[in-house]
């Protein structure tokens, strides 16, 4: 799947995590940042799931910046792939 | 009934510890509409891996006229909560188009039909009318619920907490729905700080006859509790009514009387109705 263009999900509330997406030139790879206010015990973890999700959507080449305050699997995975979704414009039922 | 917002995960993941008998999780008002992906995408996710305990879980979807509720129906009801909530049901037409669009998606995933419920929302004029046969269409629907802050908008009156101007509405929606014998669930008290006012609304919901309220905050659940649950004089005297009616009815006798006061199938009735409400199996008197 292809990042056609910037798009963004979650917030910075408390549990919960942001997620921005920005599409890069073909063949450039993944570009990952992470910030976590549960960095040192959770940053693998995370990451873990981040890198899950983009080869679930077999997407290679993205810059992704996430900051976490704390949001648990679920958060994480349903910012993800809203984040994919409107990225690689392809969200339904919404404005 | 907690309203649980579909877009706030710190309260979604937290959804069964609040005490509440029944969660819903709304992605119908109480998200932004450039954030109906998100919420339904999170409610999905939250509905796969948190455990809820023994919270019923419902989810409010948009309504079908809408650009998202079928959509939300498609991701939400694979998954098949305890009801949906369906916002707005007016006729009996679009409680039928309901029910046959979950009905194809359950078959699409091989579940049963007869499992997740249909809570039916009425918040117009037209739907008041209607409630009676919304309330008898069909066994899926368990339950008729009032939104008391659009049936204000829809009627253009003002919106006051004595709901003076909805208490028609009210009664009507209870007596729909103990005419089908579903369950009629009050509409919310909307001043979290005022304890009183959402004392004397609720203990007037349950004269009417509503069998629960709903809630905007969890700090409102321990008051409707505490009006609803029955006192300690009510389970005694109920229990009473119980252990007499099962020795009478082994001798045969129908109607006796307690203290001068005669006993009948009502009263019998309405003694189980305490007992079931303080969790006191009738099986076990």
């Amino acid at each position: 799947m292809k990042i056609i263009k910037k798009a963004q999900s979650g917030s910075f509330e408390s549990s919960d995590i942001i997620v921005l997406i920005e599409p890069v030139v073909e063949k450039s790879g993944r570009n990952i940042e992470i910030d976590s206010s549960v960095m040192l015990e959770f940053g693998d973890a995370i990451a873990k799931l981040i890198l899950d999700k983009l080869d679930e959507y077999n997407i290679t080449d993205i810059h992704l910046i996430v900051k976490d305050k704390g949001a648990l699997e679920p958060t994480i995975n349903a910012r993800l792939e809203t984040a994919i979704m409107r990225a690689c414009d392809l969200q339904k039922g919404t404005l | 009934m907690l309203y649980i917002p579909g877009n706030n995960p710190a309260m979604l993941q937290q959804g069964g510890i609040y005490g509440a008998d029944s969660i819903l999780l709304d992605l119908e008002d109480a998200v932004a509409l450039n954030q109906k992906d998100a919420a339904r995408i999170l409610v999905r996710n939250v509905l796969k891996s948190i455990n809820f305990y023994n919270t019923e879980v419902c989810v409010r979807i948009n309504h079908l006229d809408t650009p998202f509720g079928l959509e939300d129906l498609e991701e939400i009801a694979p998954l098949q909560p305890d009801a949906i909530r369906y916002p707005k049901t007016e006729t009996v037409e679009e409680l039928a188009k309901l029910i046959q669009i979950i009905e194809a998606i359950e078959d699409k995933h091989n579940l049963p039909h007869d499992k997740m419920t249909i809570h039916a929302m009425i918040e117009t004029a037209l739907g008041v009318q209607n409630v009676f046969e919304i309330a008898k269409f069909s066994k899926r629907v368990d339950a008729i619920t009032i939104g008391g802050q659009d049936l204000t908008a829809d009627m253009n009156i003002k919106s006051t907490k004595e709901g003076s101007g909805i208490d028609l509405a009210r009664k009507m929606i209870v007596m729909a729905a103990k005419a089908n014998k579903i369950d009629a669930i009050d509409t919310v008290f909307v001043d979290i700080n005022d304890e009183d006012g959402l004392r004397i609304d609720t203990e007037y919901a349950k004269q009417i006859g509503f069998s629960g309220k709903a809630v905007i905050n969890p700090r409102q659940i321990d008051i409707i509790h505490d009006v609803y649950m029955p006192t300690e004089e009510e389970i005694r005297k109920a229990y009473r009514i119980v252990l007499e009616f099962k020795k009478n009815k082994k001798e045969g006798i129908g109607a006796f009387a307690i203290d001068g006061k005669m006993i009948d199938a009502p009263i019998m009735t309405r003694a189980t109705q305490v007992l079931e409400l303080a969790n006191i199996d009738f099986n076990s008197i």
